[in-house]
């Protein structure tokens, strides 16, 4: 059987709308989608935030950037760098859970509270509990994702040890083993060798964190939320997550040494007075990593 | 008739065209550097919302690492301005006229509409550095005459604590009911009474905390803004340049309020304010001509109150009381030396004289329907409880204990047809009334409303 022309092309368009048409759907979010989850609901201690409640206040707040229809093109979206989150896609850079999962109600409820450093996202700590609540039920909406999976479990973080020079010692050696330094620097001043090629999943031009600049991270500003950073990634950016590759005592161990990088705060009284007791040096990483000792006394015992 | 048919007809078109502007939605100078829409730190423009006062109060800041300048596009300039065109219609029911009996013998309802302008503001602000704020606004008469309404420098944040900010120049005390962000225009509403009100016959102008004052001031905040704290000194100038009153003479004004978190109701916040202060009475004379600046005798006035702002979901109320002390000498007319409110060195009060007091109170509410559409309603009282010359004293003019109380109300609505972080366009309607006890020339209470029409915008 032969087909003319025109059956030629209709079979064809078939086939692509065929091929293309879930995907579009997934890339193409529409307003009456979300709508159909606005019962969404989040959950944070004791209260339950509600989608269909923080209507208002996203428009008031968050559409400017973040969109209509949460898909991160906002009117200002065009002169912002970052750009604005894309709640569509359901990822997230602050997260206590693992790589590739979804953060838990209150990730995001601290994010909307704390602010995003290096961006234009500044902390809405002036929202009521409830409003911010919420607020996570509205973002959580945008995302067919939050009614098919859940969020992962946040990762353990054990208590913080004390700060030793072997701890910030041990902590350098990691960040030239794990080659923190192509992007980072070997200062922490953002200007590795692979810093100027970075972009995020949606491929727009990204910077590595210059540790050489100010207290706060972009998830917060505690050692432990350093640790998170490195341990859960930061989804949707090109820096990973090292759980499978760093021991939580070694992640300690590197929290201690990027604090050494940072200017004097708050937050890096000690590990500061031990890197110049050291006399600490940025790594070279030309020159190979010292061998591990034969047997070497558990960190943290001199 | 026909007219009145032609002019709603075309305030009606006017409306059906605004109303079909597509939906867009912030402010120019400071929405243009963030991105944000004007809604963010504006329940409706120009009054702050809790986000908005958090800004303003860290110094035109978000407090993310983006608010230094460094961060603009070079060709951004903080640069706003702000007009409004409108149509207005004032009434007064009693006017002294003249009449064939002689030169004001007569009293007379005066009611006049047409088009109109307000003056021009040119607002620039913003940072010059992280945590070194300004603000600059030289602002015009609807004839073009310009001032400097602010103009001011701040330290924000010293020694990294957001307890401690400093700014020194021209700038708005710290008043939480804020009437440089005031939501009515009419010639009756656009200030608040009770932040203006003077007694009859009374010379102290200094005590008018709506008036934008020269001097520094020391503020504070809690990281959320929950808690706020400031205190200023002032010269006792009311704001004027090149210190046209007494030039040793200042006053503090002083205010703290804390917010609270009410679920879904929102943030409530309660406030107290005090100003106390000192100004010449007496003046030295050449030529029986006051020498300005040569102010003597500095008196005494005080002005205290309290506020709230409380919300409930979309309905808002914000709630003031005030109390208000003026010296003797204020009250029997000294001050106000430009005005002619001097004495020589040596000047004596009338007999009887004492120091007028009175209460004002205030409540304003808004239905923000969304943020393209308020509804606004005000009123205002103002109560004289000691006049500086009650009956039987002061010879010359005893008052009537309730003269020179003001009763105002106002309701209206703006609605926003675009709104977004480029310009600021509202249609505004409202109508104001206000009754003055007294006021007027036969002694009688003077009446007075006003009902504008306009296109109130900035860009």
């Amino acid at each position: 059987m032969r087909m003319n022309l025109f059956q030629e092309s209709l079979l064809g368009t078939a086939l692509v709308l065929a091929l293309c048409g879930p995907s579009f759907a997934q890339i193409t979010p529409t307003k009456y989608d979300e709508d159909q989850r606005l019962n969404m609901e989040s959950h944070v201690g004791n209260l339950s935030g509600h989608a269909s409640a923080a209507k208002a206040d996203y428009r008031r707040y968050c559409v400017g950037c973040h969109g209509d229809i949460g898909d991160g093109n906002g009117e200002n979206a065009p002169y912002l760098d970052p750009k604005p989150r894309n709640f569509t896609l359901a990822q997230f850079k602050c997260r206590s859970t693992p790589t590739g999962t979804l953060p838990t109600d209150e990730d995001l409820y601290n994010t909307i509270a704390r602010g995003l450093d290096r961006s234009v996202m500044p902390p809405w700590n002036t929202f009521t509990k409830q409003q911010r609540a919420d607020l996570v039920a509205y973002v959580k909406h945008f995302s067919p994702k939050w009614t098919t999976e859940k969020p992962g479990i946040p990762i353990v973080i054990p208590s913080e040890p004390e700060v030793t020079a072997d701890r910030v010692k041990g902590g350098q050696v990691l960040f030239q083993k794990l080659e923190c330094w192509k992007c980072h620097g070997v200062e922490g001043k953002a200007n590795g060798p692979s810093a100027d090629t970075l972009t995020d999943d949606q491929n727009h031009p990204i910077l590595p964190y210059n540790f050489t600049e100010g207290a706060r991270f972009k998830c917060g500003s505690s050692d432990a939320d350093l640790f998170k950073i490195f341990m859960t990634g930061l989804d949707g950016t090109p820096m990973p997550s090292f759980a499978d590759n760093v021991k939580p005592e070694e992640a300690w161990e590197l929290v201690f040494y990027l604090r050494t990088l940072q200017p004097k705060n708050d937050f890096n009284a000690r590990e500061k007075a031990i890197a110049k007791q050291l006399g600490l040096k940025p790594i070279d990483p030309n020159v190979p990593l010292p061998a591990p000792p034969a047997a070497a006394a558990p960190s943290g015992q001199e | 008739m026909t007219s009145s048919r032609g002019l709603v007809g075309w305030l009606l078109l006017a409306f059906f065209l605004l109303g079909t502007f597509p939906s867009a939605n912030a402010i120019p100078a400071f929405a243009r550097k963030y991105g944000l829409r004007c809604s963010a730190c504006h329940e409706a423009w120009p009054m702050l919302n809790y986000f908005g006062q958090k800004f303003k109060d860290n110094g035109y800041q978000l407090m993310n690492d983006r608010d230094a300048p460094i961060w603009q596009n070079p060709s951004y300039w903080p640069v706003t301005f702000r007009i409004t065109p409108f149509w207005h219609r004032e009434s007064t029911d009693k006017v002294s006229v003249d009449t064939p009996a002689g030169p004001n013998a007569g009293l007379a309802k005066i009611t006049y509409s047409g088009f109109d302008l307000t003056g021009l503001d040119f607002h620039t602000g913003g940072t010059l550095e992280k945590n070194l704020s300004f603000y600059v606004l030289p602002s015009s008469d609807e004839t073009g005459a310009f001032h400097f309404e602010t103009v001011m420098g701040r330290f924000d944040y010293l020694f990294g604590s957001s307890w401690l900010n400093v700014k020194l120049g021209k700038f708005e005390l710290d008043n939480l009911i804020s009437e440089k962000r005031i939501l009515t225009l009419t010639s009756i509403s656009g200030v608040y009474e009770t932040y203006h009100f003077i007694p009859v016959g009374d010379g102290n102008i200094f005590g008018q905390i709506g008036d934008n004052q020269l001097g520094v001031e020391l503020m504070g905040h809690s990281v959320d803004d929950r808690t706020r704290y400031s205190a200023a000194l002032i010269s006792s100038t009311d704001g004027n340049v090149d210190v046209p009153y007494g030039s040793n003479s200042y006053s503090g004004f002083f205010t703290a309020s804390q917010a609270f978190d009410a679920g879904k109701l929102g943030v409530e916040r309660i406030g107290a304010y005090l100003m106390i202060g000192d100004a010449a009475v007496t003046y030295r004379t050449s030529g029986g001509v006051p020498i300005l600046s040569s102010g003597l005798g500095n008196k005494s006035f005080s002005r205290e109150g309290f506020v709230g702002q409380f919300y409930f979901g979309k309905l808002d109320f914000q709630v003031l009381t005030q109390h208000g002390w003026d010296s003797a000498w204020f009250g029997a007319g000294y001050g106000d030396a430009p005005d002619g409110g001097a004495n020589a060195a040596g000047a004596t009060l009338p007999t009887g004289a004492r120091a007028p007091t009175w209460n004002g109170y205030m409540v304003e509410s808004h239905y923000t329907y969304s943020p393209q559409l308020i509804f606004i309603q005000r009123s205002e009282w103002e109560r004289m409880s000691q006049q500086a010359c009650p009956v039987g004293s002061c010879t010359a003019d005893p008052m009537s204990s309730n003269l020179g109380n003001i009763d105002m109300y106002t309701f209206g609505y703006r609605y926003y047809p675009i709104m977004t972080s480029r310009a600021g366009f509202a249609w505004h309607n409202e109508y104001s009334w206000i009754r003055e006890r007294g006021a007027a020339p036969d002694g009688s209470d003077l009446t007075s409303s006003s009902l504008l029409l306009g296109f109130d915008f900035d860009f």
